[in-house]
């Protein structure tokens, strides 16, 4: 899959001025959107028709997957194009700050693109209005089927200069499908593009599956599934549909990550009902085992590094947060505050780990600094858990169920993002009832 | 016509009962003691006086003295009909994160087949799985369905 992907070559036109301009900060919830104008990308009148790319429509069409983008941060707020006042083409050789800055925005985004010889070309600008400058601008050109992740990397590469922090918009979203009632469940493995679109189903819900997790390079996925009965971590790679099971075990194997180098799996394995982490490395299928304790340890989370692994035990009784060297050794309990605490994933940054806690009936979604002090509880709920990072450490998704009433009517799994400020929590959209997802990394990168 | 009326009665005791005891969260109540599940609804047999599964406390795997007195029947059952082979199927309620109710599913299961084994039954005859919070038998979110869903059950495989 990777393939149809980049035939993408970035350079840089110019560089933005490194003076600072306008700026957004990321850090605290943010209660003043920057006004930002984007304006539809102009599309050249030497285009050719695409297959089934609607060409004329290219440029409005990018416009308002980078403007969704941005309005879903909750960092942006896109202004309306009714109010615009230069035409696309115009604009982007040279927008007339002041008419744009009259419409109340800071910033302006504009761009124009080509469809000839079977090639997307595009360019775009992001003008500060108020400094009166170009910030940045960049030109690529790719297969013009990939028009959906141009406006992706397009908003990756604004968002990076404005916050000045990696973006997240490039990126897809692993997960499980669900339909039918609650007592026969079907579940499937799903694939879609951060924003909802593009969904496509890698297994066809014959036998349950699990906690789907993505590689660090985003092409293999590592879950549980039911095949036979028999509940077994599996591998699946993405592009040729290949999967196997992971390992030789005699039972229950479960909770996989992929280590940050992407060569183990980290997992639990359940022997005689007793649940201990073990590792297996993908090339020397060497098996080894890290905790060996006579309570369940499951939920294992490398830190970036891989220095480190936390993971969730119930060794003091409860389930509780414990983070250990990755060869097991040195194992410090971290969470002590009153409730249970699970699913503990450590940030792509390291400074977090993210988790969920259950306290008098309820679930929490919350992050707290890898020695658990810090802990924020970010959003409360009847049923929610498994949150997953964003690439760039500061979104986290998680699912939600709703109460079912009597006879399990009024039933509801669905996907949802907060930020780490606890700003912005909101529903993913997605084409069935969905839970366990899973963020890739950049997708460009 | 007046059987129709009656049974629309019975009906209606019975869902009021259900509703009493879906409201229950003491330690003793209709058919929940100290959150686990005694009563009989959901319950099937697999033969005559067999109960096929039994209840468990939130987060634990631990067997009550009504589990056991049945998990006692099931290896008197599992002794006469030597040819026999049961999977245990260990389960959790929808209240506990998914991971770890995947281990508590297999630690309850494990229970079940250790106690069947001290009664003589060979552990070759007994397979494990965990559906963890999967396989729901009582899909609603109340104290009575979430009691009577951890659980363990016997099942026959041949």
């Amino acid at each position: 899959m990777k393939k149809i992907f980049l035939a993408l070559s970035i350079y840089l036109i110019s560089f933005g001025s490194l003076s600072a301009l306008i700026e957004v900060d990321i850090t605290r919830g943010n209660l003043d959107p920057l006004p930002i104008a984007v304006s539809p990308l102009h599309v050249d009148i030497k285009s050719v028709e695409y297959k089934d790319v609607k060409v004329k429509e290219l440029g409005n069409n990018i416009s308002a997957i980078i403007e969704k983008n941005f309005k879903n941060t909750g960092l942006f707020n896109p202004l309306k194009k009714e109010a615009f006042v230069q035409k696309p083409d115009i604009a982007h050789l040279k927008p007339r700050f002041e008419d744009w800055r009259l419409i109340k925005a800071q910033a302006l985004v504009t761009g124009k693109l080509l469809v000839k010889d079977g090639k997307l070309k595009v360019e775009f600008r992001l003008w500060d209005l108020t400094a009166a400058k170009e910030m940045t601008a960049l030109a690529f050109t790719t297969t013009p089927s990939n028009w959906r992740r141009v406006a992706h990397i397009i908003s990756d590469k604004i968002y990076e200069r404005l916050t000045g922090e990696e973006g997240y918009f490039d990126t897809r979203i692993i997960y499980v499908s669900e339909s039918g009632p609650k007592e026969e469940r079907v579940k499937k493995l799903a694939i879609m593009d951060q924003d909802g679109a593009n969904t496509k189903y890698l297994t066809l819900g014959n036998e349950l599956v699990l906690t789907p997790r993505f590689n660090p390079t985003n092409q293999m996925v590592t879950y549980l599934s039911y095949f036979r009965n028999m509940p077994r971590v599996y591998l699946l790679d993405i592009e040729t549909g290949m999967q196997e099971v992971v390992g030789n075990f005699p039972g229950m194997t479960f909770a996989p990550r992929f280590s940050p180098d992407g060569k183990k799996i980290i997992m639990s394995f359940a022997e005689d009902g007793n649940s201990d982490i073990y590792t297996m490395d993908l090339e020397t299928r060497v098996v080894e085992r890290i905790t060996n304790h006579s309570s369940i340890d499951t939920s294992p989370s490398f830190s970036p590094d891989g220095k480190f692994i936390v993971f969730n035990s119930d060794r003091s009784g409860l389930q509780q947060i414990y983070v250990m060297r990755s060869d097991g050794s040195d194992v410090k309990r971290v969470t002590f505050g009153k409730g249970i605490y699970g699913t503990p994933v450590w940030s792509p940054r390291g400074d977090l780990i993210a988790f969920t806690k259950v306290r008098k009936g309820r679930f929490y979604i919350g992050v707290m600094r890898v020695d658990g002090t810090g802990e924020r509880l970010l959003t409360e709920n009847f049923y929610q858990e498994a949150p997953s990072w964003s690439p760039n450490g500061r979104v986290l998704v998680f699912y939600r169920e709703t109460k079912s009433g009597a006879k399990g009517e009024g039933f509801s799994a669905k996907l949802w993002s907060i930020d780490i400020t606890g700003y912005n929590e909101r529903k993913l959209s997605t084409k069935t009832d969905a839970s366990d997802p899973s963020w890739s990394s950049l997708l460009s990168k | 016509m007046t059987f129709k009326k009656n049974l629309k009665n019975v009906f209606l005791v019975v869902f009021t009962t259900l509703i009493l005891s879906a409201c229950s969260t003491g330690k003793k109540s209709g058919n929940i003691e100290g959150d686990v599940y005694t009563g009989k609804e959901t319950v099937k047999y697999l033969a005559s006086g067999v109960p096929d599964r039994v209840f468990f406390a939130t987060n634990k795997s631990s067997l009550t003295t009504a589990s056991r007195a049945t998990l006692r029947k099931q290896a008197t059952y599992l002794r006469k009909n030597k040819k026999l082979n049961v999977t245990i199927e260990g389960h959790a309620d929808e209240r506990g994160t998914r991971e770890y109710n995947l281990a508590l599913g297999e630690r309850r299961a494990n229970a079940a087949k250790d106690y069947l084994m001290t009664y003589g039954i060979s552990g070759k005859r007994i397979s494990v799985i965990s559906y963890g919070k999967e396989k729901p038998v009582n899909p609603a979110s109340s104290n009575l369905a979430w009691s009577q869903n951890r659980r363990s059950v016997t099942v026959k495989v041949n």
